[in-house]
């Protein structure tokens, strides 16, 4: 009986969170346009999705940029992380404040802040403005990602190296970053999918030469969505689905 | 490589996160412009004009909105994380990778499927009036329900995660021996296995209620024109009210409540389990 209450239950709650993800794959293979009835089995929104150069060029813009944005995200993430856990330097407890503000605060306020700082450097809103600010907001969970990892490292491995011999540069290049190479990809991720995702932020920074898909997607909802999104959405989904088992494929591996 | 570290990640936080953050409060404090975006001087009116009842309502429903979807968030997801704990390794790494999915996913994708779920000539409406549970469809979309719906749609995996991990840390003897000592399973909960997971319990209201404060298109897009919250509306007084100072001052007050509930937090975590904090 308590088994069949448990069971139930889990269903339940992966119902409502599966059945909207659920509904637009089966509406992207719907050919009724606007009706909510099946109408029966087509492929016409994925052929002309194919056609519509305008929908790819936005889709490949925001893989562009989550693209950059999580390359640099990781970059300035991990040398941060390895500063934060070996060195001492000024100002280290305000970074890691700062670090927990830019985590905690929220999107609307960091996507405003970055507005005021671009608007004051004069700088025009479009491609730079979205991918600095794109890779600001990633950097605090490649670090929280990374560090993760840097607390596991044995330290006796760094001590061993510059013993024998290894330069700072040489123990990061050889012993360090090779340890902590799965993190580094799953921070990396991470800070994809958040630039693929992110709405708010982009809402403030982009401007019209660069267009991306959220924020495409964003407007379409409120004046209405063609069915071609659908099928968008669907492909957009099973790439994340892959994406997300590959990653933890490759962390679990190294577990 | 040690300055090189340092300072491309204290040079890169500085100039994108500390001073964007100092800007804004500045202009918090300036005056409105006419042609321009702000106009420097001090003025404390932009703060006082958060008292004003009109946008008061605005803190006062976004705060309600927030606290109503942790509210259901922990008392769908409590059980969740629950039931999941007792089961198996296999099946409980299973059930954690099905909760992060949607998390990977677009939720503004997964906003706009609830969309076509929830509107009147939706699924929800066909099933229940095919099967006849109700005679006329609900009107759901575009009310306070269909924001509630997607709020709590949207952020049930941060309250399920952090509960999980404090449920699966519990130590199942402490229940075997209140039962042994004559605890009823209800004595049991309120007693002992509740206080164990505060901790967990608040992580995750944490988690939840903070990005509930800030969230603006779920209630823009589920909720319609009706529903002003405290994200649209700072959002609006930027690129529609072209009211900047009044934006940033809303944001100030916005960033100085969601501290309180962090400060709150870590308090409480203090108390709950000092040996944890200290470490």
């Amino acid at each position: 009986m308590m088994e069949l209450v448990r069971k139930a239950y889990l269903s339940f709650i992966l119902l409502f969170l599966y059945a909207p993800i659920l509904i637009l794959i089966a509406y992207s293979f719907n050919s009724g346009t606007y009706s909510t009835e099946w109408e029966g089995f087509t492929l016409d929104w994925y052929k002309s999705l194919a056609k519509s150069s305008d929908l790819l060029e936005i889709t490949f813009n925001s893989f562009l940029l989550a693209f950059l944005a999580a390359t640099g995200a990781t970059i300035v993430g991990t040398a941060a992380a390895i500063a934060l856990k070996r060195y001492q330097f000024l100002g280290k407890k305000a970074m890691q404040g700062l670090l927990f503000a830019l985590l905690m605060s929220p999107d609307v306020v960091m996507g405003i802040a970055l507005l005021v700082l671009f608007v004051a450097l004069r700088m025009d809103l479009g491609f730079f403005t979205l991918l600095l600010s794109h890779i600001t907001f990633g950097i605090p969970f490649v670090i929280v990602t990374v560090m993760g990892r840097i607390t596991s490292l044995d330290e006796n491995l760094t001590q061993a190296a510059s013993d024998l011999g290894a330069s700072e540069f040489q123990t990061l290049h050889k012993v360090i970053l090779p340890l902590l190479w799965p993190a580094v990809l799953s921070g990396w991720l991470l800070a994809f999918t958040l630039s693929m995702d992110d709405v708010i932020i982009s809402f403030f920074v982009s401007g019209p030469d660069f267009e991306i898909l959220p924020l495409r997607i964003y407007s379409m909802v409120r004046l209405g969505v063609k069915p071609e999104i659908n099928a968008l959405c669907t492909i957009l989904f099973i790439l994340t689905m892959a994406i997300v088992f590959t990653s933890r494929k490759l962390v679990g591996d190294e577990e | 490589m040690r300055k090189i570290l340092v300072g491309l990640s204290w040079g890169w936080l500085l100039v994108f996160a500390l001073i964007p953050l100092l800007m804004l409060f500045v202009v918090s404090f300036f005056h409105r412009g006419v042609s321009e975006f702000f106009v420097v001087g001090f003025t404390l009116e932009n703060y006082i004009r958060l008292f004003d009842p009109i946008y008061f309502t605005v803190f006062f429903k976004s705060v309600v909105l927030a606290l109503v979807t942790t509210v259901f968030c922990l008392l769908l997801g409590y059980p969740f994380a629950y039931f999941m704990a007792s089961y198996g390794k296999s099946a409980r790494s299973y059930l954690m990778i099905l909760v992060i999915i949607p998390f990977w996913t677009s939720s503004l994708i997964r906003t706009y499927a609830t969309m076509l779920i929830l509107r009147t000539n939706g699924l929800l409406n066909t099933i229940l009036l095919k099967f006849g549970i109700i005679s006329e469809p609900l009107e759901i979309l575009y009310t306070e329900w269909a924001v509630y719906i997607g709020m709590v749609y949207t952020l049930l995996p941060f309250m399920i995660l952090p509960l999980y991990s404090a449920v699966e840390k519990l130590d199942r003897q402490y229940l075997q021996a209140a039962s042994d000592l004559g605890a009823s399973p209800w004595q049991t909960f309120i007693r002992v296995t509740l206080p164990l997971t505060l901790p967990g319990i608040i992580a995750g209201s944490l988690l939840v209620f903070l990005p509930a404060l800030g969230l603006f298109y779920i209630p823009d897009i589920l909720g319609g024109a009706k529903s002003l919250v405290v994200g649209s509306f700072i959002k609006n007084q930027f690129l529609a009210a072209r009211n900047w100072p009044f934006g940033a001052a809303i944001s100030v007050f916005l960033c100085l409540m969601m501290g309180a509930g962090i400060w709150l937090y870590l308090w409480v975590k203090k108390r709950v389990s000092p040996e944890e904090a200290r470490s």
